[in-house]
């Protein structure tokens, strides 16, 4: 079942064209992985997604509907932004910042639960701000996945990650994807983790240059070769 | 010193008031503090000078005019600061001058200074009837109220805006929210401190009590506590001395943000 619908999508900056008519779709259960280098339009793609950038020409749809109209789907989504900015002696343990996220005020327990599964529990007391990059990624996952959301769509930030931390990143996010059954849209710079994480790929570079299944694209390497190439060219001009 | 001054029915008014104001001055501050909006508070109270004045002029009872004039410049102003993105602290330094200069040329106009003005300045809070008093609890009880029922918004956007905002809270409505609660706030406490002292009550607190590293509610409940101490015990402290209350209760509340330093700095408040 399509739960996610984009058509036509343009975002155009006072300066840059970051998104031109990028049109593709989202089926229950999908892990997309969408990659793209620096500067490619993943974080405007998101943006707009979640109601942040209204400046858009184009169609997003949740469930059916679209966002114009209703922001309720807003309820089933969980979001892990790519720069979790805060005031950094915020005043806030980790256990805080996970119950912002608690729609049901109630529900306590589910987050010792998620944080239980997030193998973040023995941190609940500490202050936000005196966590490392790998650990503060874990919270607001935790924070995302607190209200049992339908998709969970997180934007991976570039560095400060030790690669221990990756990999438990990366078993969180498969098992999310295959025990809980969470539709997963995820930006990554990471080719070979995308290769053996997501089931779907999108290769954004302000067009979308492909969409389908990520054994069709890693099994040509053409595509692959020419993916390479043209994120090796744009990060040349930006440095 | 005996404790014949808490006999005293308007001492009774005087720590009841101050207490309320404490707590309402700690926890709307302690929000202000973590949108780096530490000296809205400040400009609140300057343009309620304006208003003050105006009160003065017009024969109207002051506090009400500074009511509508502070409301209503802070809410324009936040308006401003959002349509024209113009930065938090140069929308204060605005609406800081700009209250104090309506302020100054309305006394111009009805004839200079009066003792009024100076009470308004400085605080007053051994003068405050029943009336102020009843005014100051309702307040504090309707803002606290206000503040447990949306206490998850508020705290979210005041971590967040972009995330409180894919969560579905409306971010903007909470944001105005805490500007007219700010209003209010500010208008109410210029009996305990004055205008000049307000930002005080806002800011010292909330920052000494962040320095214990604990959660948020254990921060502000912190932060309470040494705000009522410093106000309790700086009204008594100046009736028995015969010196101005607002500076005593500033002073003390500057001498525990002090102390919080000292032990910090001596590892005695380590981190984890
Ligand atoms: N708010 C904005 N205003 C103007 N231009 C913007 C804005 N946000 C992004 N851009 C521009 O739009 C383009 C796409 O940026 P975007 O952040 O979406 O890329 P990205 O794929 O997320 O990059 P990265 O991998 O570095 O996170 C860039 O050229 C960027 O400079
Ligand atoms: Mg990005």
């Amino acid at each position: 079942m399509l739960i996610v619908e984009i058509k036509n999508l343009t975002v155009q900056y006072p300066d840059v064209k970051a998104l031109d008519d990028v049109s593709f779709g989202v089926n229950q259960g999908d892990f997309l992985g969408i990659i793209g280098p620096n500067g490619a339009g993943k974080s405007t793609l998101f943006d707009s997604m979640l109601g942040l950038n209204t400046k858009y020409e184009g169609t997003i749809k949740f469930f059916g509907e679209d966002i114009r109209k209703s922001k309720n789907y807003l309820k089933e989504i969980g979001y892990v932004p790519q720069k979790p900015i805060f005031e950094k002696n915020f005043p806030a343990t980790v256990s805080d910042v996970v119950r912002m996220g608690l729609r049901n005020e109630s529900d306590e327990k589910k987050i010792d639960e998620i944080l239980q599964q997030l193998w973040i529990h023995e941190l609940r007391k500490r202050r936000i701000g005196e966590l490392s990059g790998g650990q503060l990624q874990r919270v607001f996952i935790a924070k995302a996945l607190v209200n049992n959301p339908k998709i969970l769509i997180l934007d991976e930030p570039v560095t400060g990650i030790d690669q221990q931390s990756i990999e438990l990143f990366y078993s969180i996010l498969r098992e999310l994807n295959s025990k809980q059954k969470i539709t997963i849209i995820w930006s990554s710079h990471d080719l070979d983790a995308v290769n053996q994480l997501a089931n779907h790929v999108a290769c954004l570079n302000r067009t979308l240059f492909f969409h389908g299944e990520s054994e069709k694209f890693f099994s040509n390497d053409e595509l692959v070769k020419q993916y390479s190439e043209a994120s090796m060219q744009e990060h040349m001009h930006h440095h | 010193m005996s404790l014949e001054i808490l006999t005293y029915s308007f001492m009774h008014r005087a720590l009841i008031s101050g207490i309320a104001i404490a707590i309402l001055c700690s926890i709307i501050g302690l929000f202000l503090v973590l949108r780096r909006y530490s000296l809205f508070g400040d400009a609140i109270a300057h343009s309620s000078f304006g208003g003050i004045a105006l009160g003065l002029l017009a024969g109207v009872y002051p506090l009400w005019t500074a009511y509508g004039i502070s409301i209503a410049s802070a809410l324009i102003i936040t308006k401003i600061k959002d349509r024209y993105n113009i930065s938090g602290d140069a929308s204060i330094a605005v609406l800081l001058s700009s209250g104090i200069a309506v302020g100054l040329v309305i006394i111009g106009l009805s004839g200079g200074f009066t003792i009024d003005i100076f009470s308004f300045l400085f605080g007053s809070i051994l003068l405050v009837s029943v009336n102020d008093t009843i005014l100051i609890l309702s307040l504090t009880g309707g803002i606290l109220i206000v503040i447990l029922l949306l206490y998850r918004q508020i705290l979210y956007s005041t971590f967040n805006e972009e995330q409180a905002k894919v969560s579905g809270i409306p971010v903007e409505k909470i944001n105005y929210l805490i500007v007219f609660m700010a209003g209010l706030t500010v208008v109410t406490s210029i009996q305990l401190v004055g205008v000049l002292l307000i930002s005080s009550l806002f800011v010292i607190p909330n920052v000494t009590a962040i320095m214990y590293g604990k959660g948020f509610k254990q921060t502000a409940i912190i932060s309470i506590s040494f705000s009522i101490f410093s106000v309790v015990i700086g009204i008594l402290i100046s009736y028995i001395f015969d010196i101005t209350p607002a500076g005593t209760i500033v002073l003390l509340s500057i001498g525990l943000f002090a102390g919080t330093m000292g032990i910090k700095s001596t590892g005695l408040l380590s981190k984890h």
